[in-house]
């Protein structure tokens, strides 16, 4: 009986993340998610600055890397050029999605863009060595917060999903972490819903996945796990933000009040 | 043959309009030409000017520095270019907006009171027009043909009115007397 | 006239590029190349195509990025400061083999600068612009008609060549009317098999991308590219050469500046003064045969320009300063006329007479 098996659109290659590093894990869901629609042969995925900028080679659909950022207006072009056809999903961490492609971001959810996006949070630049991101938590100490993360100094963290869910334009936002086994089965159906969204043309829908950073939060990755829970969680709360079909519209419930 | 023209006034008053009439009646009449606008933010209600080049041979710079002509529709525009217009060219002057008198002796002018014109014949913007229709009588080119073949490539079809209110204004200009 | 019609510079690239099967524009608004994206806003919806305002110069060539992988026709345009904002993009394609169509309504700077004409943006246009080794094709029209006609060629290069082809124009061209034929023969587009267009599940994937962390690997790739640049630099070279067979005094110039130097060489013949015009047609690869062939003549050559001297250095490394090279020059948007052409003309001639 298999009881584990290797997702087809995950290639069979050894990934260079970091031990305890919560990447494998959003990969395989989104593999997971690929094969149970049956799209990875319409599949394209576009790769980010980070990280995760090789997940070109990790994906077995087309890929794309993109500069640093730039990715949802990367994405916008491939959907546009083949619409009817295909499958056009973004990886992006915090510092390419949140801090020097926040207008891309905006832009793409205020465009309903048929698109999905798969957001990694973990609150701090990886590749780089450790520095601050723009959702590091108040008082987090990086290569560039010594200190800690001063808000009189560098202002506060951005919180993705809350922002975009002001939006008329974007059709689901949930924000989902992978720290526990009950966690990652949310994150699971959260990001095939994204992907299923785009297959009924619904629009633009973003997975925030609050992720851990073991290596450069200098934890063990248990510890991180737990950060995860005790520090992020309460900072970036977990649900739903905005599910226009479901009629989940932050804006719409006010007037219903 | 090569003849220089010089559109001068106001944004709004249609030169621009003018200039592409007339080089549309170029082109009909298988000559070479080009139409230059000046553009950006001055097009919005300040000066505006336009430069149209008519030729027997290919046109090289549509870039203007000496006129043959000088269609002026405001004073700031007189003021700027009456000096640049090669000797014995022509200025057309509204002189319902321009008061003062052309000061060289070495050009032919003609007045015209177009935006009067305009106003009492019930079309208050198409002076631009009628000051077209002297132009053309003065280099008897007033080919009745010719120009509503132009006016039909610059007015769209949807504005067949418009087109005749045109055509009225070019054949007022082209009547005026001084 | 036959099948001629009036339009601005601008709108013929436009249309042009729709002749050519372009179906996707992205653009933002900035003077003066707007003509660009208004026609295309008019036209693309009703023929099926893509116009999208972009949020920024930026994603404009980053979505201009994601249309080149997937395989199709694709184009955006600016003006001189947008360039340099498009410029990471354009690095980015380079070091992807992406085909696409730049178009650069050049105007005054640098800086935010001024909106008029202007052909400052010759260096970043000739040596990429952005960073790293590569290049673009760099067309140079200087009517109407060429803004129609390179712009088709444009797309024909870009795709053959898997490279970023640049129309590189300025306000003047843009902005001006001139009667234009639309009559010409669309080659097919070629197949573009690395394209990423879906597995279908039936070929391994395709992988669109610019980054090698290998040095060895980065080395051979930027070698192979520059044997492609050496094909392209013997092969399409192009200029006009007016009146160049007997010349001794030879004018330099491309787009506008050409035009007014064209006037300025036919002043001096009436003048018994024996001046010619090379045009480059394409600023890279510069047309370096047709400048070397000029020397045999040539006393002195004169590089007119729309800039403080750009191309001139590329006139001097063509004929390895055989012959001395001066500048003629107007910038900040202003244009050299006729008569001040004439007169470095007649300088140049007695200068360099007997």
């Amino acid at each position: 009986m298999v009881v584990f098996d290797k997702p087809r659109a995950l290639a069979d290659v050894p990934l260079h993340y970091c031990p305890g590093c919560t990447h494998g894990i959003v990969h395989r869901l989104v593999a997971e998610a690929i094969d149970e629609l049956g799209i990875e042969g319409r599949t394209v995925g576009i790769a980010p600055v980070g990280c995760s900028v090789m997940a070109y080679d990790y994906f077995n659909c087309d890929m794309i890397e993109a500069a640093h950022g730039r990715a949802p207006a990367v994405a916008t072009g491939v959907k546009r050029a083949d619409p009817d056809n295909l499958i056009v999903f973004t990886y992006q961490g915090d510092g390419d999605l949140a801090s020097i492609g926040t207008a891309e971001t905006v832009h793409a959810a205020a465009r309903n863009e048929n698109i999905t996006i798969i957001f990694i949070n973990n609150a701090i630049y990886g590749m780089t060595g450790g520095q601050m991101a723009p959702t590091s938590l108040p008082g987090q100490v990086t290569q560039t917060s010594p200190y800690g993360r001063d808000v009189n100094a560098c202002g506060y963290p951005v919180k993705v999903c809350e922002m975009l869910s002001m939006l008329d334009g974007p059709e689901y936002l949930e924000r989902v972490a992978v720290n526990n086994v009950k966690n990652v089965r949310m994150a699971k159906k959260a990001i095939k819903k994204a992907f299923q969204n785009q297959i009924e043309g619904k629009g633009f829908s973003l997975i925030e996945v609050i992720s851990s950073c073991p290596t450069n939060w200098g934890m063990t990755p248990a510890k991180a796990l737990q950060w995860v829970d005790e520090k992020m969680i309460p900072y970036y709360p977990l649900g739903v933000y905005k599910d226009r079909s479901a009629g989940i519209i932050p804006g719409a419930k006010e007037e219903a009040k | 043959m090569t003849r220089e023209y010089l559109f001068a006034g106001f944004g709004g008053q249609g030169l621009l309009f003018s200039g592409k009439v007339l080089a549309y009646k170029g082109l009909i009449e298988d000559k070479n030409v080009s139409w230059l606008p000046s553009y950006g933010p001055e097009m919005r209600g300040g000066t505006a000017n336009c430069s149209v080049i008519i030729s027997d041979e290919p046109v090289g710079a549509p870039i203007i520095s000496y006129p043959d002509v000088l269609v002026a529709m405001n004073l700031p525009s007189l003021d700027k270019f009456e000096a640049q217009v090669k000797p014995g060219g022509t200025i057309l002057v509204d002189s319902s907006l321009i008061e003062r008198k052309v000061a060289r002796d070495d050009v032919k002018v003609y007045y015209v009171p177009a935006t009067k014109l305009a106003g009492e014949n019930g079309f208050p913007t198409l002076a631009n027009m009628i000051l077209m229709g002297k132009l053309l009588d003065v280099f008897s080119e007033y080919d009745m043909e010719a120009v509503r073949a132009a006016l039909g490539k610059c007015v769209s079809a949807r504005h067949a009115d418009l087109l005749e209110l045109n055509f009225k204004a070019m054949e007022i200009g082209k009547e005026y007397q001084d | 006239m036959a099948d001629k019609v009036l339009m601005k510079g601008n709108e013929a690239i436009a249309e042009a590029a729709i002749l050519a099967g372009c179906r996707h524009y992205f653009g933002y608004p900035i003077t003066p190349q707007t003509e660009i994206a208004a026609y295309m806003a008019k036209r693309m919806p009703k023929i099926g195509g893509t116009f999208l305002q972009a949020e920024s110069e930026i994603a404009a060539i980053n979505m201009v990025y994601g249309v080149s992988s997937a395989g199709k026709r694709v184009m955006t345009s600016s003006s001189s400061p947008g360039i340099s904002l498009k410029s990471e993009g354009i690095s980015y394609l380079a070091g992807a083999d992406l085909p696409a169509l730049v178009v650069n309504c050049q105007r005054g700077g640098p800086g935010l600068g001024g909106i008029q004409p202007s052909q400052s943006d010759y260096f970043q246009a000739t040596r990429g612009g952005g960073h790293g080794d590569y290049h673009m094709i760099v067309l140079a029209p200087a009517s109407v008609q060429e803004m129609a006609q390179l712009t088709i060629r444009g797309f024909e290069l870009a795709d053959e060549y898997r490279m970023t082809t640049m129309i590189l124009a300025d306000g003047t061209i843009g902005q001006m009317m001139e009667p234009v034929s639309f009559d010409f023969e669309i080659k097919e587009e070629p197949e573009k098999p690395w394209a990423t267009t879906g597995t279908g599940m039936k070929r391994a994937h395709n992988v669109v991308n610019s980054l090698y962390l290998s040095p060895e690997v980065l080395e051979i790739k930027n070698i192979e590219r520059f044997e492609k640049y050496d094909l392209i630099a013997e092969k399409e070279a192009l200029a006009e050469e007016y009146l160049t067979e007997d010349a001794e005094i030879v004018i330099a110039a491309f787009g506008i500046a050409a035009r007014v130097a064209k006037n300025a060489v036919n002043a001096a013949r009436a003048e018994g003064i024996k001046a010619g015009l090379i045009r480059p047609i394409t600023l890279w690869p510069f047309p370096v045969r047709t400048f070397k062939k000029c020397l045999g003549t040539a006393k002195e050559i004169i590089s007119v320009e729309l800039s403080m001297g750009q191309m001139i250095e590329d006139v001097r490394l063509a004929t390895e300063c055989k012959v001395p090279v001066s500048l003629c020059k107007r910038v900040g948007g202003m244009i050299p006329s006729p008569e001040e052409v004439y007169a470095a003309i007649k300088a140049a001639a007695e200068r360099t007479g007997e």
